[in-house]
């Protein structure tokens, strides 16, 4: 082993060389399959607006599905196997385990994609992210999802291994860091999510070859959200390692204490998937009793878990601004943060969308009766982009600017357009999920092309309220595919064209030393007012719980006026 | 840096809490048993909900049945299709059929009576949207789903599909009417 490591001479960070090569690839792929699905994702958008109506029905429904499996799965699981290598090796100040399987996986990952992009293009495999059977799709549609899925499990597999590696060769001290420890957590849920993808994805495969003869709807409803639905929380927990990760790069924060942080990622793993039923609220077949248990995670405690995380992650923010001597008010610390970071702008509006927008809709809606006023409305995926698309998407380009220069030793090209992206990307995809929830709200259906139902022997008009938001999405979806756009530009213009970092960083053959863990510091200093050291995050936290409690009541107040039905 | 550093002590269980972060989880977890809560206690006390009673059917059973109310009840017919209307007695079984791409029959109930309402797929999976009151619920081939309802207003009522259900998923409407 010859010139393995090299040190970062900004962050101090040591890269294996096939670690760094292995997130490269990863994450440049990631970037340009975001690109592909926000192109879709315009197109969808357009087709939507009622005045515009881009597309035609078949167009329309194969770019929904193309961008429902690009962006939903592609793009982030790419990301995330960046991620998950760098959070491991990276962090960890440790070689990667087997970069020629990563390579391998990389491989499968990417023909996986192309070959389920293929059937896509082909115009036979129209079924939607979600591909409920009896609809057929071409089995190369599902043999692609299954062959990227494997590729996925594999990086999975690397990452266990690399934690392995580095407590054997005792790389780091005491125990794993917090992002590392978020990102196992990840790497759990993936793990449990690909199984579960395995059950329901293999036997349809073998259904659309003609080797099953019949799959039933019901059942693999119940299994594929188990995947679907649990593979969204694999976004979520590296969401949140990310916002910790921005907390601590820009801030120099540190949790407020482990344990809580901690805990909140145990919750996740524990509680996650049973919740994937919140999907089959109004399906005929299963029993009342395990509706409401599963639904609620048991008792929403994955979803006490985002709350914990949506205290702790600011609070550990204001706590290090108090400490430099922002300790003014209630305020002062977010008045006077670096707002004109991407980084930490990024990750704050993703902080305060996942919350108020993903965050409030998707526990609103999971609950049993509400169900009924949004299912399948296009109320879902308003509630879906706050949480991927404001939440986890915009976390991943703010930590992305930070990588940037670490990785590609270049800097950021077009810093004006990078301070300004994550506010045009974040408030253009927030009023696109807000519209869209509108719009659900006065029962518009998702995944429809035509609201006016052109050609049917009915008739029936939406309102004009319907209407203007569906206009109103169009126009927030361009003003996100326009910060997306200029992610994109920074970050390749970047890779190609920024300027090449001066300071000296050659690969090394010696083993870096180890990471240290911090000396006690003895907790928080006296920051802070009435006992509470983070006095502003808690009453944002109290603006989120009322606001939650309000809107949950509303619906319930509303379907406390229609129809009965039991 | 800490986050990206090793916890402090090893052992990071024993690290002090923040009464912050405390008082937050109790908060949040009183929050979270009441909405948890909230879900047994509509089953009880409210009029909207749905109590899983469902039996398996095949599309033969099921057309079958529909058939039997179509020729037993209707009233008259509509639409340029020649829809049946069909008006069944207060109380009994009513049948929806869901196909590519049409709600069948067109019903027509009467305010305040209630019905056993079964619904089920000939084919793909679609999604009953019933418009304005936007009450939604999916429906499943193979699966008969009784939905026991009780209009509570008169009006017309539109059926939108909002399950994809392929090429015209955008064109399968069909109505309920209820009448004083």
């Amino acid at each position: 082993m010859s010139e393995q490591f090299r040190i970062c001479p900004r962050s101090g960070l040591a890269l294996h060389k096939p670690a760094e090569t292995l997130i490269k690839a990863n994450a440049v792929a990631a970037v340009v399959f975001l690109l592909v699905g926000g192109a879709l994702g315009l197109l969808v958008a357009l087709t939507r607006w009622p005045a515009v109506q881009l597309l035609g029905p078949d167009t329309f429904y194969q770019a929904l599905t193309g961008h429902g499996v690009v962006t939903l799965l592609v793009w982030i699981i790419f990301f995330e196997v960046a991620l998950l290598y760098f959070c491991s090796a990276v962090l960890l100040r440790c070689r990667l385990a087997t970069p020629k399987i990563g390579w391998v996986a990389f491989l499968l990952m990417m023909v996986g994609a192309a070959i389920t992009a293929v059937a896509i293009l082909q115009g036979g495999s129209s079924v939607m992210f979600t591909s409920y059977v009896p609809m057929p799709a071409a089995p190369h549609f599902y043999l692609g999802l299954i062959l990227f899925a494997v590729g996925a499990l594999l990086a999975c597999f690397i990452f266990l291994g690399t934690l392995v590696i580095a407590k054997e060769e005792k790389t780091y001290e005491g125990s794993l860091p917090l992002v590392t420890y978020g990102a196992l957590t990840a790497a759990i849920i993936a793990i449990f999510t690909i199984a579960t993808g395995a059950v329901i994805l293999i036997p349809t495969f073998l259904w659309s070859i003609g080797y099953i003869s019949e799959i039933d709807p019901l059942m693999y409803r119940v299994i594929w959200w188990g995947m679907g639905h649990s593979s969204q929380q694999i976004n979520v927990a590296a969401m949140v390692a990310v916002w910790y990760a921005i907390a601590a790069l820009v801030f120099g924060a540190k949790p407020l204490s482990e344990k809580v942080s901690r805990g909140a990622f145990l919750l996740y793993i524990l509680f996650i998937c049973i919740a994937s039923a919140h999907h089959l609220l109004v399906d005929p077949g299963l029993g009342t009793e395990w509706k409401i248990f599963n639904t609620s995670y048991a008792m929403y405690l994955a979803v006490l878990a985002s709350m914990i995380h949506g205290l702790t992650v600011p609070g550990a923010v204001e706590v290090a601004q108090r400490e430099k001597g922002l300790d003014k008010g209630l305020f002062e610390w977010l008045r006077k943060a670096p707002w004109g970071n991407p980084v930490f702008s990024g990750m704050f509006i993703s902080l305060v969308g996942f919350g108020f927008l993903g965050g409030i809709s998707g526990v609103v809606m999971g609950a049993e009766q509400i169900n009924f006023l949004i299912h399948n409305t296009i109320y879902v995926p308003g509630h879906f982009h706050g949480t991927v698309a404001v939440g986890t998407t915009l976390a991943f380009m703010a930590v992305t600017y930070w990588l940037v220069p670490v990785l590609f030793r270049r800097e950021l090209v077009l810093p004006k357009l990078a301070q300004w992206q994550p506010y045009l990307f974040g408030i253009g995809t927030s009023l696109s999920a807000f519209f869209m929830m509108g719009a659900g709200t006065v029962g518009v259906s998702r995944r429809h092309w035509d609201m006016g139902f052109a050609g049917s022997a009915f008739e029936w008009e939406y309102s004009g309220v319907a209407y203007t938001m569906m206009a109103l999405n169009g126009v927030s979806a361009v003003i996100a595919v326009i910060g997306g756009a200029a992610f994109v530009v920074v970050i390749v213009g970047s890779i190609l064209f920024g300027k090449k970092i001066q300071e000296p960083s050659e690969y090394q053959a010696t083993q870096p030393s180890p990471l240290v863990r911090p000396q006690e510091t003895g907790g928080h200093g006296n920051v802070g007012a009435a006992g509470i050291v983070a006095p502003g995050t808690f009453v944002l936290a109290l603006v989120l719980l009322v606001v939650f409690v309000v809107y949950y009541f509303i619906n319930y107040g509303y379907l406390a006026t229609v129809w009965h039905f039991s | 840096m800490s986050a990206l550093q090793p916890p402090a002590q090893r052992i990071w269980w024993n690290e002090p809490v923040h009464r912050a972060e405390l008082m937050w989880i109790g908060i949040a977890l009183v929050w979270c048993l009441i909405m948890f809560f909230m879900m047994p206690f509509w089953h009880v006390f409210g009029n909207q909900n749905y109590s899983g009673e469902a039996y398996r059917t095949t599309p033969e059973q099921f057309s079958a049945k529909v058939e039997e109310m179509v020729d037993q009840y209707t009233v008259r017919r509509e639409t340029a299709r020649n829809f049946p209307v069909v008006a069944p007695p207060a109380g009994s079984d009513v049948y929806l059929l869901a196909r590519l791409w049409d709600w069948y029959p067109i019903l027509e109930l009467k305010k305040g009576e209630t019905y056993r309402l079964n619904i089920s797929s000939m084919d793909w999976q679609h999604g009953l949207s019933i418009q304005p009151i936007n009450i939604n619920s999916q429906v499943l081939p193979g699966y008969q789903k009784v939905l026991t309802i009780t209009p509570t207003e008169a009006g017309e009522y539109a059926l939108v599909c909002n399950e994809y259900c392929g090429i015209l998923h955008h064109a399968m409407l069909g109505k309920i009417y209820v009448t004083e």
